[in-house]
């Protein structure tokens, strides 16, 4: 039983005080413009978007400030800034086949059409401190540029494998109402669009150690990065005043194809499943790890043994939100002044009780 | 909304002189105002000569849209998260009724975008809005876009397997 406590308006307004002065830090040095954290703490800003669940750089931007970089704080007040504006709708499917690519690798054929483009990415530095970054100001050498843009058209991975009838086709739209997570609370069993929507909101750190899980044993699913690909999409809305489709911007994307074995059943011929990622922003490595768990989850509809946690819908789904979980988890620290008096008095009668037998047994022996 | 036909229909309230803008070409102007930066529009809008006067119908007002993806890219859609959106809706001194969104909170942006699709319905200030603005967007946006096709083009890698035991 929680009993609640009253009093400390003070100490509290000047904690609140205190905790603004920390946040500005040492007033000689500039203060933190949102126009930086947006534009050189980039992928700061995709994490807060991906698991506060709305693409606003700016907002995320501001939230990331008013948190002081702690990422998940953020992500609580994007989250909860969300519940006060109204929704006018949901987008037209987003069309990744279309996305303005700004990298895109394969780690299951060299040659595929388009080719491997890397775009930025940390995967071939040497991971050793740059202490030219120590220094501002210095100058910054420009990207190169090719002749050519990229073709328009770079098909997917499961496009490729879909030629030959070696991967798992999607099955078509089934024109239903599509299951809100924010309007309805989870349910077991959870279909595949809900699993999917509570994993690209879930914890990034949470879902890479369930995705490392399954590749060190806990649910193998044999998984190929058949390929990701980051870049922007553009974000189709029908207004009802207009009745067609109109562009309203784009949004940045990092999507991941896993491509799975499957030995086949009695009805099916052996052939490659699918595992998919996709996340707001440059987050590569959420992507995958959403791919395996998205993958790891879809076990039992492939009729393969049930054993690890990250195969467990229930297990998975329950506990990857990270404003869920921060909030029981630091619940802990609110008063619980009177529960604990209770427990007090119980040990220290279950004590007394104790020291009393003992005393017996020891008159006993004697 | 699944299946909604893209076909252009006019707007509700848009009656007024001047021919109906052709239902494609106005979807297009209204991407390429949407997808706007905020400081080119505000520069090339400062030149515009001859603003209208208007009237707010709806808004400016921010709220979201529910993104959606697709289950493995190509499957049934699924709810990805959702996005910020504002949206205004005027009506220009000579009636006519413009509509304006763009994917961020931005309040200033909708409501020139809705005065602008206004102004771009209208035969007669038409070829202006276009010549002053959305011709200058789309070779802006078009420049951005060419320049990050190239550099990411510029990152795209031969590689070759190497047979193991050979020299």
């Amino acid at each position: 039983m929680y009993v609640p406590v009253k009093g400390g308006e003070q100490a509290i307004d000047n904690a609140a005080r205190l905790l603004a002065e920390s946040r500005r830090g040492d007033p000689a040095v500039p203060e933190l413009t949102l126009a930086q954290i947006e534009g050189q703490l980039a992928h700061a800003v995709d994490r807060v978007m991906a698991e506060g669940s709305l693409y606003d750089r700016k907002l995320a931007a501001l939230a990331i400030k008013q948190a002081r970089g702690d990422l998940v704080e953020a992500i609580f007040l994007l989250r909860a800034y969300r519940t006060t504006l109204l929704r006018f709708g949901a987008s037209e499917p987003l069309d990744t086949r279309r996305m303005a690519i700004r990298r895109r690798i394969s780690a299951t054929f060299k040659d595929l059409p388009g080719g491997q483009v890397l775009g930025a990415s940390f995967d071939y530095t040497h991971r050793l401190l740059d202490f030219s970054l120590a220094e501002t100001g210095g100058p910054c050498p420009a990207a190169a540029k090719a002749s050519q843009a990229l073709p328009s058209d770079m098909p997917s991975i499961a496009d490729i494998l879909e030629r030959e009838g070696l991967i798992e086709r999607e099955p078509a739209e089934s024109g239903g109402a599509v299951a809100d997570l924010t309007r309805e609370p989870l349910r077991f069993p959870a279909a595949r669009p809900v699993r999917l929507q509570a994993l690209a909101r879930a914890d990034e750190g949470f879902l890479l150690g369930l995705g490392y899980s399954t590749q060190r044993g806990y649910g193998n699913n044999h998984p190929f990065a058949g390929e990701i690909r980051h870049g922007m999409v553009t974000v189709e809305f029908v207004p009802e005043e207009l009745g067609f489709a109109v562009a309203l911007g784009e949004v940045e994307l990092t999507e991941c194809q896993m491509v799975n074995q499957f030995k086949g059943s009695a009805a099916q011929p052996p052939h490659f499943t699918r595992g998919y990622g996709v996340a707001f922003g440059h987050a590569e490595r959420k992507a995958m790890a959403m791919a395996l768990v998205d993958r790891s989850l879809r076990a039992a509809e492939l009729g393969e043994e049930v054993t690890a946690p990250a195969q467990d819908p229930e297990f998975v789904l329950y506990h990857g939100d990270n404003v869920e979980a921060s909030g029981f988890v630091q619940h802990l620290k609110l008063p619980h002044y009177v529960d604990f008096q209770a427990e007090l008095v119980t040990v220290r009668d279950l004590r007394r009780e104790f020291n009393e037998r003992a005393a017996g047994r020891r008159e006993a022996a004697e | 909304m699944p299946n909604r036909s893209k076909v252009p229909t006019p707007p509700a309230a848009a009656p007024g002189p001047g021919r109906e803008a052709a239902g494609d070409a106005r979807q297009e102007w209204l991407g390429v105002l949407a997808r706007a930066r905020n400081a080119d529009l505000q520069m090339l809008w400062r030149d515009l000569p001859d603003k209208p006067s208007w009237t707010r119908l709806r808004g400016p007002e921010s709220g979201l849209i529910m993104l959606r993806g697709r289950l493995g890219g190509d499957g049934r859609p699924f709810n990805l998260g959702e996005m910020s959106v504002t949206r205004c809706s005027v009506r220009l001194g000579c009636g006519r009724v413009g509509h304006g969104y763009v994917g961020r909170q931005d309040a200033w942006q909708a409501e020139v975008a809705a005065v602008l699709d206004g102004l771009l319905q209208e035969a007669a200030s038409h070829q202006a809005a276009v010549a002053g603005i959305i011709g200058p967007l789309r070779r802006i946006e078009q420049d951005r876009r060419e320049r990050a096709s190239r550099q990411a083009a510029a990152t795209r890698a031969e590689f070759f397997t190497v047979a193991r035991g050979e020299a």
